[in-house]
């Protein structure tokens, strides 16, 4: 399997590479980590016949913490973010998914920029940011702009970026105190693509009670989904398994799956539905400070 | 056709010079261009590993590169395993474990494990089994691989035999301990 046949430009800053972008328009892509758009052009449902190549931009592949809030440069590969320890302490909806992106190898060389451009339906950190409502920072020779989470994704595989923009950084803010979350993911075999996952994160208060929730869904729709209506239910509620069980209906109720060879429309809003239940009890749990490993369906 | 791009590549500790397409596939390169078949063509979808190699001390999947992306860049096949005809531990421990039947996922995974092992010396068994999940071995039922690995991780730690070049290749960080 072969790509069509390409010009190629290995850029060294983002004001070149939008330029080129602004010049070649829809017949440019930009190349970073390449695992989602190589395949897509060996399949040739990608055709360029131009190829950016960020990949040797200097200082974008950084995962810091500043003022307790996450910050992820666009060339952060998906292991970087892994390896990077508070991640797992204060985003651990964050560590699941990420862990259970493509294997060890494409996450070696994917990154975060690459994944959230490419905006695969069933792609793991669209859920993330939409969970973790990230802001994401975009750039062109025009300027700067931010882009919240809710805004990024417009369709399947197509975001709101501008045809000469390129993302830069992603901002997660700083978690609240005695909030966790929790990612699961239903795959038909290790390293695929979601049949359906879900990431939930939970804020509670003392007594107990719900005191913020935010939901999101891979794989159940054209675009990655946030559940609304099922996390301002939770809203000042305590976590109930009859509350939860309403939360749950109301997480079937948003999701919109396609049947396909990962399974029919029925058995994905059921999945979606137990995996939010499940995801509940991890992100509550690990609000009271336990450690537990986020068990993925297989 | 596109304009070609000249590229610099040091692999096994050896440098290669080529205009090559852009849209050139790295295992293509290695292969065709270097001449260096020990890396595998298996499914040619990023799925079974069998061409994985390691590049700047990272496994990485042949076949979703691009040889123009790894200018400049340093890279360690199976071939960069072996010296003087005695082969590399992790070699070793897959022949004593029966880590292969057929032999056509090996290389793929020798370099799978020789890259985690470089950041992880005292893996668990689970954590073995983690890594090996993006390369696919159809002969073995995965036990004598896991084995060998785990196995490899001792020996690298212990070792002290003379050794090939891959120090030299691995990049950043070093592929012996």
């Amino acid at each position: 399997m072969y790509p069509r046949a390409f010009e190629y430009f290995a850029v060294g800053t983002v004001r070149e590479a939008s330029e080129l972008l602004a010049h070649y328009a829809d017949e440019a892509r930009v190349l970073a980590g390449g695992q989602s758009l190589i395949p897509l052009m060996k399949l040739r449902l990608a055709n360029p016949s131009h190829i950016i190549d960020i990949g040797n931009i200097l200082g974008l592949d950084y995962v810091e913490e500043v003022d307790g809030a996450l910050h992820v440069g666009a060339l952060a590969t998906h292991a970087a973010v892994l390896e990077f320890a508070d991640v797992r302490e204060g985003w651990p909806l964050m560590a699941d998914a990420v862990s259970v992106i493509g294997d060890h190898q494409v996450r070696n060389w994917g990154t975060v920029g690459g994944a959230l451009a490419e905006a695969d339906p069933a792609g793991d950190w669209g859920a993330v940011i939409l969970a973790l409502k990230a802001r994401i920072r975009c750039a062109s020779s025009r300027g700067e702009r931010w882009l919240a989470a809710a805004d990024f994704f417009a369709d399947a595989y197509t975001t709101q970026l501008a045809t000469d923009e390129l993302i830069t950084e992603i901002v997660f803010r700083a978690p609240k105190r005695s909030s966790a979350g929790a990612y699961l993911k239903l795959e038909r075999r290790a390293g695929d693509f979601a049949v359906v996952s879900v990431g939930v994160q939970l804020s509670l208060t003392e007594a107990g009670l719900c005191e913020e929730a935010s939901i999101a869904l891979a794989a159940a729709g054209l675009t990655p989904i946030y559940a609304e209506e099922a996390a301002s239910f939770l809203a000042g509620k305590e976590l109930r398994s009859d509350v939860i069980d309403e939360a749950a209906r109301r997480v079937a109720a948003a999701t919109q799956p396609l049947s396909d060879i990962r399974g029919s429309e029925d058995y994905k809003r059921a999945a979606a539905q137990a995996l939010f239940k499940q995801a509940v009890e991890v992100a509550v749990r690990r609000s009271r400070g336990v450690t537990v490993e986020a068990a993925h369906g297989r | 056709m596109a304009a070609k791009r000249r590229i610099r590549v040091t692999i096994n500790g050896q440098i290669y010079e080529h205009e090559v397409e852009p849209r050139l596939l790295l295992i293509d390169y290695l292969r065709d261009v270097a001449g260096l078949l020990g890396t595998h063509y298996g499914c040619d979808t990023t799925s079974c590993g069998a061409c994985t190699i390691i590049v700047d001390g990272r496994s990485a999947k042949s076949c979703t590169r691009f040889a123009v992306q790894a200018d400049g860049q340093e890279i360690l096949t199976v071939e960069g395993l072996a010296c003087d005809g005695r082969l590399h531990p992790i070699q070793e421990a897959f022949r004593d474990h029966h880590g292969l039947q057929c032999g056509f996922c090996t290389p793929g995974f020798l370099m799978t494990a020789l890259a985690f092992l470089s950041e992880t010396p005292d893996p668990s068994k689970d954590q073995i089994r983690e890594v090996l999940a993006g390369n696919l071995c159809r002969c073995t039922g995965y036990q004598g691989i896991v084995d060998a690995v785990e196995d490899a991780a001792t020996r690298l730690k212990t070792g002290t035999r003379k050794r090939g070049n891959a120090g030299s290749a691995a990049g950043a960080k070093p592929l012996m301990r």
